[in-house]
């Protein structure tokens, strides 16, 4: 078996910028999407996230442009979500040039969207985004960027997700999201060991052996976000030090 | 001229095929009928989400012949992911549907206690008789295969579970279970050789 594990940066795009904050909030700019997608890509990076959290109409206009003007230059896959609601705004970001659709809170309120995505446009292109907040069971899954609790079991949420057609699910903990404290790896653990699908692993990267932990977790792909932005590591590096401890990774 | 039509299978993922293309200098048309798909100089036949979904969509455009054909008589045709699958005649996917029968091998679902779909990236190697292929990794995403080589075909091998075929080509007529056009600098080195095929047929 020699299916990569994969390492994937994560751009947070608003008005046409890439953004980043702590625990989705106090956001700071980042850079450009178009040149920070060109240079991850030269460092090696298997595949993009942007997500887009604007939150509003004008917004997601803006992050329309934004895919199209990254794909224009990305030959690699290239995933989005934020604000999808229907199949329809799914169509739009796969025509703007999305590989694959991440959905979240639209999800939660009506389960469905996932089936219908996957229906149109086939389960390997239907991501779903979880946000899970660590309780004293277990983890629950929060919407409107962790704003608001929902009272869904993210374990159960994420098993029952992938029978409507999930074929990939992003699962981000929102306790660790740019704090730089590590993946949380139970919750790795916890979803990876009930579903088929490839699990993301988001939320704390910050140095090499927590990506190597992440995978041995059960994560399939690393997300990170915060520590490339800062410029403290590149993609190459973080490849370099997963293939020492043994990965398979993509050269 | 590096001219370029592309079936409209109600795709998921066409404007990543137009990017790639475009970007090593060819121009992409969509085709409106079957005339175009047999007089074109290169035709692409993309990836989507359901066999079965995507020959109703060619059938009902009345363009399976024509695609039929055109690979019949070797002329430049590239088929990805589940565009390679519909050359077969039947998936486990989609029971009642009836693929292109461009070759008898079918196609099956990759076996249980496996990352399904598999998603990310994967060892390409290529078999005898392969030109457009080389050694190297591919971005893949995908549930269903075909495991056996069909007669006449060279192919690539990939292993998931198992050796699986991952590529196939015979003449200009190449199809990759994979994504070509998201896989990197080495996808887009293939492209480009198939591309030249393009203009030297036409």
């Amino acid at each position: 078996m020699t299916l990569a594990s994969r390492v994937i940066p994560c751009l947070d795009i608003k008005d046409g910028r890439v953004v980043k904050g702590v625990k989705f909030q106090g956001l700071r700019d980042a850079g450009d999407p178009v040149a920070c997608a060109g240079l991850y890509e030269r460092q090696g990076a298997d595949e993009i996230v942007l997500l887009d959290v604007s939150a509003t109409p004008e917004g997601r206009d803006h992050a329309l442009d934004t895919v199209e003007a990254v794909r224009s230059v990305l030959s690699i896959p290239l995933a989005v979500g934020g604000g999808v609601k229907s199949p329809d705004d799914a169509g739009r970001l796969l025509e703007a040039g999305a590989d694959k659709v991440g959905v979240n809170t639209a999800a939660v309120s009506r389960p469905g969207l996932i089936g219908e995505i996957a229906e149109r446009f086939g389960t390997q292109c239907t991501v779903l985004a979880v946000d899970a907040a660590a309780g004293e069971a277990g983890w629950e899954v929060v919407v409107e960027s962790g704003r608001k609790r929902t009272g869904l079991d993210v374990v159960e949420w994420c098993r029952k997700a992938v029978t409507i057609g999930a074929g990939e699910i992003l699962l981000t903990s929102w306790d660790r999201d740019g704090t730089r404290s590590g993946y949380d790896l139970d919750l790795i653990t916890s979803v990876s060991s009930v579903v088929t699908v490839p699990v993301i692993a988001s939320g704390g990267a910050d140095r090499p052996g927590h990506l190597v932990a992440a995978i041995e977790a059960g994560a399939s792909a690393a997300l990170i976000a915060s520590i490339l932005h800062d410029g403290d590591t590149t993609v190459g590096e973080l490849k370099a030090a997963l293939r020492e401890a043994g990965m398979v990774v993509r050269p | 001229m590096r001219l370029v039509t592309i079936v409209p299978t109600g795709t998921a993922n066409t404007a990543s095929v137009v990017a790639a293309l475009t970007r090593l200098g060819a121009l992409v048309e969509e085709a409106a009928s079957a005339g175009d798909v047999e007089t074109a100089q290169g035709v692409v036949l993309p990836g989507v989400g359901a066999f079965g979904s995507a020959m109703d969509r060619i059938e009902s455009l009345g363009l399976g012949a024509a695609i039929r054909e055109r690979i019949e008589v070797n002329r430049p045709t590239l088929a990805v992911c589940v565009g390679m699958q519909l050359l077969s005649r039947h998936s486990e996917e989609s029971p009642g549907a009836t693929g292109l029968k461009v070759f008898e091998e079918t196609v099956g679902r990759f076996g249980d206690g496996l990352t399904v779909p598999q998603m990310g990236w994967n060892r390409v190697e290529p078999g005898p008789g392969s030109r457009f292929v080389e050694s190297g990794w591919a971005y893949f995403a995908n549930s269903y295969r075909i495991d056996r080589l069909p007669d006449g075909w060279a192919g690539s091998n990939t292993d998931h579970g198992g050796k699986f075929v991952s590529a196939l080509e015979k003449g200009d007529v190449l199809a990759c279970q994979f994504h070509p056009e998201l896989s990197g600098e080495w996808g887009a080195r293939l492209l480009d050789r198939w591309l030249q095929r393009v203009e030297t047929a036409a």
